[in-house]
């Protein structure tokens, strides 16, 4: 095994003192291939800013590793026109709205499935699971019509609840494992305090897991923010978000390669401003709160 | 943990229960209504019954789109899986290296579905791109627009590009979570690295692991944006998987009958396979 990581060594007798060269070989392996599979992950990004700093003609022309006669131009475009950076607002007022819906129903539900039995309690846990397994085309026509006939259509809070359909299952699943993590003799000692249950919910229970439901505003966040098929069924001109933008302007006006990466770079940035702060806990909510 | 039984619960997931049916139920019963019946017009409706099931089933394009389809998940899972797993026992498990890992890691899982494909476009193309002009270097011929294999290497590179990480952040949580105690019990014992893997390692990424492997096989089986924009389901159509065999049937064609029966077997399949991982899942968490 070459990916070892412990940091102290082990008692050098014996063979251990032999074979002492090989073992020193399979500690630096790691970190090098590790570190190398990190620049691999970087690279098509460094790829896709490299070009949003270029110019049309010189993308086609240039071959080295370093942008040639790098500007700003691209982003000048983008935050100076408004159909560009309305749209990051029109994503922006989706994704949050989605996190506030979500949470707010997600947080009780989870609740309950943490510290109750109930009828169906299974059942409905494995039903509201099986909105997550489903292809977002398959409720590409069903929404469309939904969202219009209730007059939401190119709204975000059309898009918004569409996402709810992936995001209330995960959000119920990530909360659920953090709360089973609390025990219960805190509610009791709650109750026994007379506290009632809203009041115990909001000022006693959900400090405690608070870092919990940063994480899973953080999911849904995430979730949200990359989604692209239902954003661009349910969205026409009013609320039309970036992700969409970014495949009509292809199709519009031929391929400007160097906006397009711009518009794309513009996309990481919030992603890559709230991960730093969650970046202690997102091991965990990947898991999905179960380990 | 001891659950209490107490059937108010339900006034605490109502809010969930009445919220998805609003999101999926109506939705679902529409395709179901679509599914059975033949649509001309408005008022123009026909019951027909299970024959656009039928024709689902003996369509040859569905055929092929759901072998592509079963072989992307295939390959993915194969390469994603035990590399997201080496790549977890290489991080450090605390510190600052650790932090800047995972941050980096992390980066493309927050990419918008279409910008991986932008990405991807942009990084494989054989003229202005990293990755494809190396592989031009090389002298072997790569252009995943004229070319079947180029595209697949492409698309299935961009994949793991993308989900890697996740897998390695899971296995990752599932390694943090195995006391210092078991590590030195094993280097007392004098056991070998394989065996440290094989016995203490592997047990307790067991729960994680599934559920890497549920997610990647539910989102890979769904995947729509990635490939459509690197390729748009050609050269021809050999990279037509389900969700864009679907998407051009339902809003290219318009054939709303057809859509909806091959949006059901679709689900179907999905939550039939899931539900198996899922099955798993529980009992490895009753344990």
């Amino acid at each position: 095994m070459t990916m070892t990581t412990h940091t102290s060594a082990p008692p050098q007798t014996g063979m251990a003192a032999l074979l002492k060269g090989t073992v020193l070989n399979s500690r630096a392996a790691g970190p090098v291939l590790l570190g190398l599979y990190l620049c691999f992950q970087m690279l098509p990004i460094y790829w896709l800013v490299r070009m949003s700093l270029m110019q049309p003609g010189d993308i086609m022309s240039s071959s080295s590793f370093l942008p040639k006669a790098p500007s700003f131009d691209n982003y000048k475009t983008i935050f100076t026109d408004p159909a560009w950076y309305m749209s990051y607002v029109n994503s922006l007022s989706y994704v949050i709205l989605n996190v506030i819906i979500t949470l707010s129903v997600a947080l009780p539900a989870a609740y309950a499935f943490s510290r109750y039995k109930f009828i169906g309690d299974k059942h409905v846990f494995f039903w509201l699971f099986t909105n997550r397994m489903a292809p977002p085309a398959v409720f590409l026509l069903p929404f469309f019509q939904l969202y219009s006939a209730v007059g939401l259509f190119d709204t975000p809070l059309a898009v918004a609840l569409a996402h709810c359909l992936f995001n209330v299952p995960l959000a119920v699943w990530i909360l659920e494992g953090f709360m089973s993590g609390v025990p219960r003799e805190i509610d009791e000692t709650a109750y026994l305090d007379g506290y009632s249950f809203p009041r115990f919910f909001l000022t006693v229970f959900l400090p405690l897991v608070r870092a919990g439901i940063g994480v899973t505003a953080f999911f849904c966040f995430m979730f949200s923010w990359v989604e692209l098929l239902l954003a661009k069924t349910l969205t026409s001109v009013e609320a039309k978000p970036i992700v969409v933008a970014m495949t009509r302007t292809v199709s519009a006006s031929g391929l400007d390669w160097g906006l397009l990466a711009a518009a794309g770079v513009l996309t990481i940035l919030p992603g890559a401003a709230v991960i730093y702060f969650v970046r202690n806990y997102i091991a965990k909510g990947f898991a999905l709160g179960r380990v | 943990m001891h659950k209490t039984q107490d059937n108010r619960a339900w006034f605490l997931i109502l809010p969930v229960v009445l919220l998805v049916a609003f999101s999926a139920v109506i939705p679902l019963m529409t395709v179901v209504n679509y599914s059975v019946q033949d649509i001309f017009g408005p008022g123009q409706r026909y019951l027909i019954g299970l024959e656009w099931f039928r024709e689902t089933l003996r369509d040859p394009e569905v055929h092929r789109a759901f072998l592509r389809q079963i072989a992307f998940s295939g390959i993915v899972l194969a390469i994603e899986i035990p590399l997201g797993v080496l790549v977890a026992l290489a991080l450090p498990r605390a510190g600052w290296k650790s932090s800047l890992a995972i941050v980096v890691l992390a980066l493309p899982l927050l990419i918008p579905f279409n910008v991986v494909g932008t990405i991807w476009q942009l990084y494989a193309r054989p003229e202005i791109g990293f990755f494809g002009r190396v592989i031009n270097d090389l002298g072997i011929g790569f252009n995943y627009t004229a070319d079947p294999v180029s595209a697949w290497v492409t698309i299935v590179a961009m994949d793991v590009w993308h989900w890697t990480p996740l897998v390695a952040l899971l296995a990752f949580a599932g390694l943090r979570s195995i006391p210092d105690a078991y590590y030195q019990a094993a280097r007392i014992d004098g056991a070998s690295r394989v065996a440290i893997f094989r016995y203490i390692e592997l047990p307790k990424m067991r729960s994680v692991l599934t559920i890497a492997v549920l997610l990647r096989f539910m989102d890979s089986f769904m995947i729509y944006a990635e490939p459509f924009v690197v390729t748009g389901g050609g050269p021809g159509s050999s990279t037509t998987f389900l969700s864009i065999r679907l998407v051009n049937m339902a809003v290219g064609q318009f054939d709303l009958g057809p859509a909806a029966a091959f949006s059901l077997i679709y689900f179907l399949v999905i939550l039939l396979v899931s539900y198996v991982f899922y099955t798993i899942l529980q009992r490895i968490s009753a344990q």
